[in-house]
């Protein structure tokens, strides 16, 4: 069985950047890292094609500028390669143009299933799982908790408000998976020497017969009209605990009649 | 000039509509001359209650027979659209079914999406969509510049439901197109996780813990002190993504929004993406070992302290009170 993941680097969550004023985007200039929210599916990934016995695990991902940082993570854990789409063209992308990319990307490599995660750390729109299943023309399952894979058919369980659905999906399709559903693996030192040498193709827009009006900033179709700073939030009474900070704890709620 | 025409994604179990679809009605009536409702289901046993909020029409597309709503909503949807009968706007909820509709609708109709939306203004015929970015420290305000329906999903707790009086809305058949391969995801069995005390996104009060607890077993200090204060009990990404308790307890950013009368953070520091879920609430308590945590910038109350001294006096104290 052949699982594609989709993985996304984004600039690492603890420096989170800045706004540029001038393009009204995400400054890119720092070093990107694989979202770790995307290492859920990579290891899942890995985990059903161990138990199918054979096959492969892939990346997918996009960047305007040809990073291949995070890519590498994900590759040290155990893909065996990775499609990077690398476009000036795509900066600005929306989510519908970010899933036009790697639908078509996708495309090339036939998987049996496509893994992503239910949403990016920076970016967290959340729809693009579903729009690339749309533009695919498969099924898919959102919020996948758990995931099995016997022959042709996944079967998973899909988080609900209330508890969660089981969902058998015939493949190929494609399964958003929440953080937390198996535990990442550490890349080994091996696993990081090998993915130095693990082949990364980079296409560009041409490549995917992509018009670059269809995507990037042209294809978003919307426009910020106005960055504001949000009204703070002041901060109120610190103490420091000497054995009664409980008893202040009481009284505040005391005060706001909640108990 | 202004809206005309405004679809809610409407969402409902056992003839209960969703707290979600009730405050996109709210916010709907304010934006549009004409508010409906698109749902899947029992559309009859909730039309009373969605015209009691506002919504003339709800168009239904009949029982999903164990399928999934995304394809089967978003297909109805983009049949209507081609039939010139379709929404100037679509509101859907940042839920789990939501996302899935306004997704599966994007592509199928190519038309973008507009995400983690809290408020929405009127500006000339279009609406503009406020999304709070960098753990809610600006806001943008965002537009579509193309016709056709403009998608936002909105986050749940943006707006106040209110009930306007309004007679039961009129239920209008809504036809699926064919669906290839794309709606055969069928649900097998459905589960649900029992909890005593109320939804974590509905409760007066929440009582989260973060990786301060220092080991799984700890959490059981935040369950005993939701029980006792009738709260309910939440979870930062950390621990959630240690495995710790399920991604359903997750308040922040990629989890739950929740705004109580009470945020008590325990061991949590406040990264960005977990003050996003939170910094809504009317009062915010935190215990936090590191007086330097960002969490302390927005508590009304904070406590410098080891939760593991503070909170069993708190469950004690709590305990005594009865």
């Amino acid at each position: 069985m052949d699982v594609v993941v989709c993985v996304k680097q984004i600039p690492d969550p603890a420096d989170p950047g800045e706004l540029d004023p001038d393009t009204k985007t995400l400054k890119r200039d720092a070093k990107l890292i694989l979202d770790e929210s995307d290492s859920y599916g990579v290891e899942m990934a890995l985990q059903l094609v161990d138990a199918a016995g054979s096959g492969e695990v892939r990346l997918v991902s996009m960047a305007s500028g040809g990073e291949t940082g995070g890519l590498r993570t994900a590759l040290a854990m155990g893909a065996e390669s990775a499609i990077l789409v690398s476009d000036e063209a795509l900066a600005g992308s929306d989510s519908l143009s970010t899933a036009k990319v790697l639908a078509a990307a996708i495309k090339r490599s036939n998987p049996d299933l496509i893994l992503t995660a239910t949403e990016s750390s920076d970016g967290y729109t959340g729809t693009v799982p579903e729009q690339m299943a749309e533009l695919l023309g498969l099924p898919s399952v959102t919020f996948g908790k758990e995931v099995s894979v016997d022959g042709g058919t996944a079967t998973v369980k899909r988080q609900t408000e209330s508890g969660y659905d089981v969902v058998e999906c015939p493949l190929p399709a494609v399964v958003s998976v929440t953080a937390g559903v198996v535990e990442p693996r550490y890349p080994s030192f091996k696993g990081i020497m090998a993915a130095k040498n693990k082949p990364v193709e980079e296409l560009d827009l041409a490549a995917l017969e992509i018009d670059p009006s269809t995507v990037g900033w042209a294809g978003a179709r919307q426009e910020i009209t106005e960055i504001a700073d949000a009204p703070a939030r002041e901060a109120g009474e610190v103490i420091v605990d000497e054995g009664e900070a409980h008893e202040r704890i009481m009284a505040f709620l005391d005060e706001l009649k909640v108990l | 000039m202004g809206v005309s025409k405004i679809w809610v994604h409407g969402e409902a179990s056992d003839g209960v509509v969703a707290s979600i679809t009730l405050e996109l009605l709210a916010k709907a009536r304010d934006l549009a001359d004409s508010v409906e409702v698109v749902m899947a289901g029992d559309a009859e046993s909730v039309a009373a209650e969605l015209g009691n909020h506002g919504a003339s029409v709800v168009h239904s597309i009949g029982s999903l027979d164990g399928g999934l709503a995304g394809p089967r909503i978003a297909s109805a949807i983009a049949e209507a659209c081609s039939q010139g009968s379709g929404p100037d706007v679509l509101l859907c909820g940042t839920t789990y079914d939501g996302r899935d509709v306004a997704g599966r609708l994007s592509a199928k109709i190519d038309a973008p999406v507009i995400t983690n939306i809290v408020d929405l203004k009127e500006d000339g015929d279009r609406l503009i969509g406020h999304e709070p970015v960098f753990g809610g420290t600006k806001d943008v305000f965002t537009g579509f510049t193309v016709e056709g329906v403009a998608i936002f999903v909105v986050r749940p707790k943006s707006f106040v439901s209110e009930a306007t009086g309004g007679g039961p809305a009129s239920v209008a058949d809504l036809q699926v197109g064919e669906l290839g391969t794309t709606g055969s995801a069928v649900v097998k069995e459905q589960f649900v996780e029992e909890s005593s005390g109320p939804r974590l996104d509905e409760a007066n009060i929440v009582v989260s813990g973060g990786r301060g607890l220092g080991e799984p077993e700890k959490y059981e200090m935040i369950e005993k002190l939701a029980s006792l204060v009738k709260g309910a009990p939440g979870a930062s990404r950390a621990v959630v993504d240690a495995g710790w308790v399920p991604y359903s307890y997750q308040v922040g950013q990629t989890g739950k929004v929740v705004k109580p009368t009470v945020y008590l953070a325990c061991g949590i520091s406040g990264a960005t993406q977990h003050l996003v879920g939170m910094k809504g609430s009317a009062n915010i308590i935190a215990i936090n070992k590191d007086e330097e945590a960002p969490i302390f910038g927005i508590a009304d109350l904070g406590i410098v302290g080891d939760v593991h001294k503070v909170l069993p006096k708190l469950i004690e104290a709590l305990e005594a009170k009865g």
